[in-house]
């Protein structure tokens, strides 16, 4: 089966003010998150759709999705866990348990990246299901330079921009596979490790990148928020609408 | 969700807009795949329409002839990967009378709302109809040939019934369809293709006879005729036309001339001509015209007519199909990869 797992494990701590985690604040006038489900739920590539929440706001995601999409069986919510790969793992446990003994593959999104597209969506999934992939990354090529200063002061690397790409989601792997390499980390390794392809690459597994859109931006900020609402605004569409 | 619109912003250049769609009950998510290009779009694209027009309705998002699949529906009445048609016409009121196409009030895409160049499409509906085998591609042509569908119904319908010859003029996409269905309609009549351009005249095979328009026989006649020819020359064409009618014939016009050309009314008065004006077509025609590309004939030969199939991945892309379109003889066809 093919399981979409949103992440939205998020507390919202770094929303300036905002005491509500940043994936159910409104983007145009629905919460972040339901845009971002939505996209998983009328795919046709996807079976089901994982929403992992921080406990604390699990019955508050149970409310707000219940009120768009009452008694819709495509989408399950589950406790996210502390820590990012944590909350992967829940999903692939989910997903495993659902669905055990199936090839099971989970494309894993952020829930506060509500600009997420069909293509992306799709271009993950083609690209797991090809031979010899172990995990697929969601990229845009680097415009600015990458400056490395590993002691915060004084610059230790300058790689070649051509190389560099930076990272967006989704992130997309099989999910039996997840499970066995998070499981064989050390508990360091899981501390550090915030990024769910990076296991992979130490793991010297072959994951491939797609191309992700500038616009598939990560709402984080209350600045982003509002220049996220400030591009949903700008129609100029109603004169023929 | 948040969809991507891609509308024209000025002539040549279009970008991309974020627009909330809320999905409804009533509304169907379909993803387009198959988009063409009609002269309709390009016309707001090389900024040949009035600047007051421009001004009017741009930023839009054009095209308004598309197949897609349908990823969603709540009612669950269509399933996520049927493959169906988009009616670009949105009648907003019921009329027992007069059709949707013609009612002031109906919407349509890429002229009075904005049209296909969209990731997803929120389709009312009863505004999309199931395709069935009909080759994914060349369903892109089936709004063009369901707009024929509505000229040859509306003809059938007022025209007197000696319809031994008729004559097509204009040797373009409208054109070509048109013959091909008349071909369909009135397997008895001899069709006539009337054209300008050799090349394209050759593509022609179905037609009974292919005439170029400076050499037509003085005595030639036909019962009916449709022009198909459009812009500043259907001038010339409706008054050759006029001149070969006979008696009492019906004149469908399809093209459309942006600004007003003249017509001989002494000459449609004295041999009683009657002409009807055809413009886009409803939910029943699509439905003829669905019904009619079931045929793998039909389908070949629409084909011939799609001259280059352009992969879309950006605005660029779009840029690239309208290009091509422009300069080629009949359609291009884009393929919906944003």
């Amino acid at each position: 089966m093919i399981y979409g797992g949103i992440l939205a494990g998020g507390k919202g701590t770094r929303m300036g003010r905002t005491e509500m985690p940043k994936q159910f604040l409104n983007l145009g006038n629905r919460p972040m998150i339901i845009h971002t489900i939505e996209q998983f739920l009328i795919s046709n590539k996807i079976d089901k759709v994982i929403v992992a929440t921080n406990e604390n706001w699990r019955s508050y995601t149970e409310d707000i999705i219940n009120k768009y999409y009452p008694e819709n069986d495509k989408i399950v919510i589950i406790n996210g866990g502390t820590t990012r790969n944590e909350t992967i793992a829940n999903i692939c446990d989910f997903a495993e348990k659902n669905s055990p003994g199936e090839e099971n593959v989970v494309v894993t999104h952020d829930a506060v990246r509500p600009f997420i597209t069909q293509r992306i969506i799709n271009d993950n999934i083609d690209a797991i299901l090809e031979e010899g992939i172990d995990a697929v990354d969601t990229v845009m090529p680097a415009f600015d330079t990458i400056v490395e200063a590993k002691e915060g002061e004084i610059i230790s690397n300058i790689p070649i921009r051509d190389y560099m790409y930076q990272g967006q989601t989704p992130q997309t792997f099989r999910t039996n596979e997840f499970i066995e390499n998070y499981n064989s980390l050390t508990e360091d390794e899981k501390g550090i490790l915030s990024d769910a392809i990076k296991i992979y690459v130490l793991k010297n597994k072959k994951a491939k990148i797609v191309r992700g859109e500038t616009f598939n931006m990560k709402v984080t900020t209350m600045y982003d928020l509002k220049l996220a609402n400030a591009i949903v605004n700008m129609q100029g569409e109603d004169k023929n609408d | 969700m948040i969809n991507q619109v891609v509308k024209l912003v000025a002539p040549r250049r279009m970008e991309l807009f974020f627009k909330e769609e809320s999905i409804d009950d009533e509304c169907v998510v379909v993803r387009p795949k198959y988009l063409s290009i009609c002269a309709a779009d390009q016309r707001y694209y090389t900024g040949n329409r009035a600047k007051e027009v421009l001004d009017k309705k741009l930023p839009l998002a054009l095209i308004h002839e598309a197949v897609g699949e349908v990823l969603f529906d709540k009612k669950g009445e269509f399933k996520s990967g049927d493959r169906v048609v988009m009616i670009p016409n949105t009648p907003l009121e019921n009329d027992n009378i007069i059709k949707e196409n013609y009612l002031r009030s109906s919407k349509f895409r890429s002229s009075s709302s904005d049209g296909f160049l969209q990731n997803l499409v929120l389709m009312r509906r009863d505004r999309i109809i199931k395709i069935g085998d009909i080759d994914f591609e060349i369903s892109a042509l089936l709004e063009p040939i369901s707009v024929c569908v509505n000229a040859i119904e509306e003809f059938l319908k007022s025209a007197h019934e000696r319809r031994d010859v008729i004559g097509v003029w204009g040797c373009g996409s409208i054109g070509y369809l048109t013959t091909l269905l008349l071909k369909k309609y009135l397997p008895e009549s001899k069709i006539i293709i009337f054209g300008t351009n050799e090349e394209k005249m050759n593509y022609f095979s179905f037609a009974d006879e292919q005439l170029m328009t400076n050499s037509v026989p003085e005595n030639l006649k036909v019962d009916h005729a449709f022009e198909c020819v459009g812009g500043p020359k259907s001038e010339i064409a409706i008054k050759q036309i006029i001149d070969h009618i006979n008696p009492q014939g019906t004149i469908s016009l399809l093209g459309v001339s942006e600004n007003p050309i003249s017509i001989e009314t002494r000459m449609v008065l004295e041999k009683g001509i009657k002409l009807i004006g055809d413009s886009r077509s409803g939910y029943d025609d699509f439905y003829k015209a669905v019904e009619f590309m079931q045929d793998k004939k039909m389908q070949d030969y629409v084909e011939n007519i799609v001259v280059d199939v352009v992969e879309v991945n950006s605005i660029n892309d779009i840029y690239k199909a309208f290009d091509s379109d422009l300069n080629n003889n009949f359609k291009t066809v884009m393929k919906w990869e944003l």
